[in-house]
């Protein structure tokens, strides 16, 4: 299958200078070195916990903040080194959703302007066409065409949410990245959102980049998934494997950690070994050594290298244990 | 048409336009009676420049010298000058200076700092820090003193003056649009439309302007009361419009020669200047309590 995405060692890392008269240096490096491909029509789950860089990841593909190194390829044109009406062609191309969406829309515009703005930067449409298919749009996320003449403030997060998606939709992208797209959401209303991105996807073909530290979502919407941790990829393969039965620790942590509804297995307390180390000043060797229970004397030396993982397409592991 | 839009009656069903912040802050400051008395003397005194030419019972700059320092009754209803000039005319006359210098003043120091402040909390980094300092160092002069230089260096007419005191307000205007514009610009929707490919014009001009312009608008007002107080106070030291026409300022300063037997003279304008800023302080303060968020609940 050909890759619409391919990211190859991308890094961020966020320097900060603070003190007088001497400021010190912190370099906080949110994402180290991550590399990934989606393939066409591929959802690719990135899960982690709170500050693994899991949403810089995400941004920085788009440019939202510049990555600091590594190659972003999107159909092999490369992300990063395009600019002007290369990198608008580009951003056509792949669209964000967001997780907060009471901070997505600008509330000073109507939902019909922030659909039809977008249509008129890139030329795709103008005036009563461009409403038409706003209206359209609305429909297929689910709301009815009167939503056009109406203001953010008027409706509950899921709707903002769906709005969101819509004016996404608008430029007619082939990737989406989804930024926790339902983390902000209640339960119920997160199933909606859920199966409406799941529609979309098969109804348009549509890849997926989808962030998410929730698991169970991840484990039902993406075919592949990557752990993150520390601003690297410990664990990658596909989905029903790596959250079933992962070979890294710290991935076999966060799956424990996850709930599952079954009555019978609720004595299996999982074992969490501390908290997440800061990005500013993160462990030698093994990121995770300080909180692997399997932690040996070469964690702490050296960084494991990347391992594939026995059986084809199975992805793979950075990890000692699997060395 | 969906259902859900059908069941509605048809005003419902088109939605209406949201209330702008500004909008439900006139609505708020309309319960507020305090506000109601400052904008009637606003309107009131807004009403007398603008008619000025009509309703003034004399020229304002007609000398006649027969009728000198009379005191307010008769002919003149607020007495006469010491060149026998008619007092209210030249009151209702120089409101029309007052006004005129205050709001163009406080219009062009609006636009202007507003748009360094937008551009520069937009930008960020060490634009901003640079254009900040700048702007606190303009903010270090009392208004008067940077007035005062300004139209000392460039002589005093009437351009001069609403450049002057437009100068002294342009910091506060850049710090006020700033603000926000720090906020607005890590808000999603800003993001989101950069993901979407809009320029960094078009999201200054058409997200993050609509959002800061209340705020601006409110210290506006406050402003205009300060820009009001700052010409006077030229005109008193002889900085402002040159005589014969008619200002405040001028008008108190020439009657300080006969306070002792003509107390009108100078009270009468210095009167005038006082309502003045007090309405407009009474407004802005009105409009500020009904945006500040803080209070919006209460």
């Amino acid at each position: 299958m050909s890759a619409v995405l391919e990211v190859d060692g991308l890094r961020k890392h966020f320097v900060t200078r603070k003190g007088f008269p001497r400021p010190k240096t912190v370099t906080v490096r949110a994402v180290e070195d991550v590399s990934f491909r989606i393939a066409e029509g591929e959802a690719f789950g990135l899960v982690g916990e709170s500050g693994c860089g899991k949403s810089t990841v995400a941004r920085a593909l788009l440019r939202l903040t510049e990555p600091d190194a590594g190659r972003v390829l999107y159909r092999g044109e490369d992300l990063r080194t395009a600019s002007g009406a290369a990198l608008k062609a580009l951003r056509r191309r792949m669209q964000i959703v967001f997780q907060d969406p009471y901070s997505s829309l600008d509330p000073r515009q109507s939902i019909g302007s922030a659909l039809v703005e977008p249509m008129r930067v890139h030329g795709i449409a103008e005036g009563a066409a461009a409403r038409r298919r706003a209206a359209a749009l609305l429909e297929e996320v689910g709301l009815p065409p009167a939503a056009l003449d109406r203001f953010p403030h008027e409706f509950s997060g899921g709707q903002r949410q769906r709005i969101g998606i819509a004016r996404a939709l608008t430029v007619e992208p082939e990737l989406i990245v989804a930024d926790e797209p339902v983390s902000a959401l209640d339960v119920s209303v997160q199933a909606q959102v859920l199966l409406l991105l799941k529609e979309l996807r098969q109804r348009r073909g549509l890849s997926f980049l989808f962030v998410s530290h929730d698991l169970s979502v991840v484990r039902w919407f993406c075919d592949r998934v990557a752990v993150m941790y520390l601003g690297r990829i410990v664990e990658e393969g596909p989905a029903g494997r790596v959250l079933a039965d992962p070979m890294h620790p710290y991935a076999r942590m966060l799956r424990d950690a996850s709930p599952v509804p079954d009555p019978a297995r609720r004595a299996e307390l999982p074992r969490i070994l501390g908290e997440i180390p800061s990005a500013a000043n993160p462990p030698s060797g093994c990121p995770f050594h300080p909180r692997c229970v399997h932690a040996m004397e070469v964690c702490a030396r050296i960084l494991p290298a990347w391992t594939p993982a026995p059986g084809e397409g199975q992805g793979g592991v950075a990890c000692h244990l699997h060395g | 048409m969906s259902a859900a839009s059908d069941s509605r009656t048809p005003a419902e069903a088109v939605a209406p336009p949201p209330p702008a912040a500004w909008k439900r802050a006139l609505a708020k400051a309309r319960s507020n009676p305090t506000t109601m008395v400052g904008a009637l003397i606003c309107l009131a005194i807004l009403l007398g420049a603008v008619l000025a030419p009509w309703i003034a019972p004399h020229d304002p700059a007609e000398q006649n010298i027969l009728d000198r320092l009379l005191p307010p009754g008769g002919d003149y209803p607020l007495g006469t000058d010491q060149f026998g000039r008619d007092i209210l005319s030249r009151l209702l006359w120089g409101a029309r200076i007052s006004l005129s210098v205050s709001l163009s003043a406080i219009a062009i120091a609006m636009v202007i700092g507003g748009a360094i402040g937008m551009v520069s909390g937009y930008i960020g980094g060490r634009f901003d820090l640079i254009t900040m300092q700048v702007m606190d160092v303009l903010l270090s002069f009392p208004s008067l003193i940077l007035g005062l230089i300004v139209v000392a260096l460039l002589g005093p007419d009437l351009v001069n003056l609403i450049v002057a005191i437009a100068l002294t307000a342009i910091a506060p205007f850049a710090r006020i649009a700033r603000a926000p514009t720090l906020a607005l610009k890590e808000r999603a929707f800003v993001e989101a439309g950069r993901a979407l490919g809009f320029s960094h014009t078009r999201i200054l001009f058409r997200h993050i302007l609509p959002n800061i312009t209340s705020e601006v608008m409110v210290m506006a007002t406050l402003w205009l009361a300060t820009a009001v107080r700052v010409e006077a106070s030229l005109s008193f030291i002889g900085l402002g419009v040159k005589p014969p026409t008619p200002t405040w300022g001028g008008m108190t300063r020439d009657g300080f020669e006969n306070i002792l037997d003509s107390a009108w003279l100078a009270t009468l304008p210095g009167l005038a200047i006082l309502l003045l800023v007090l309405g407009l302080n009474m407004v802005g303060d009105g409009l500020r309590d009904a945006t500040d968020p803080k209070l919006r609940n209460e």
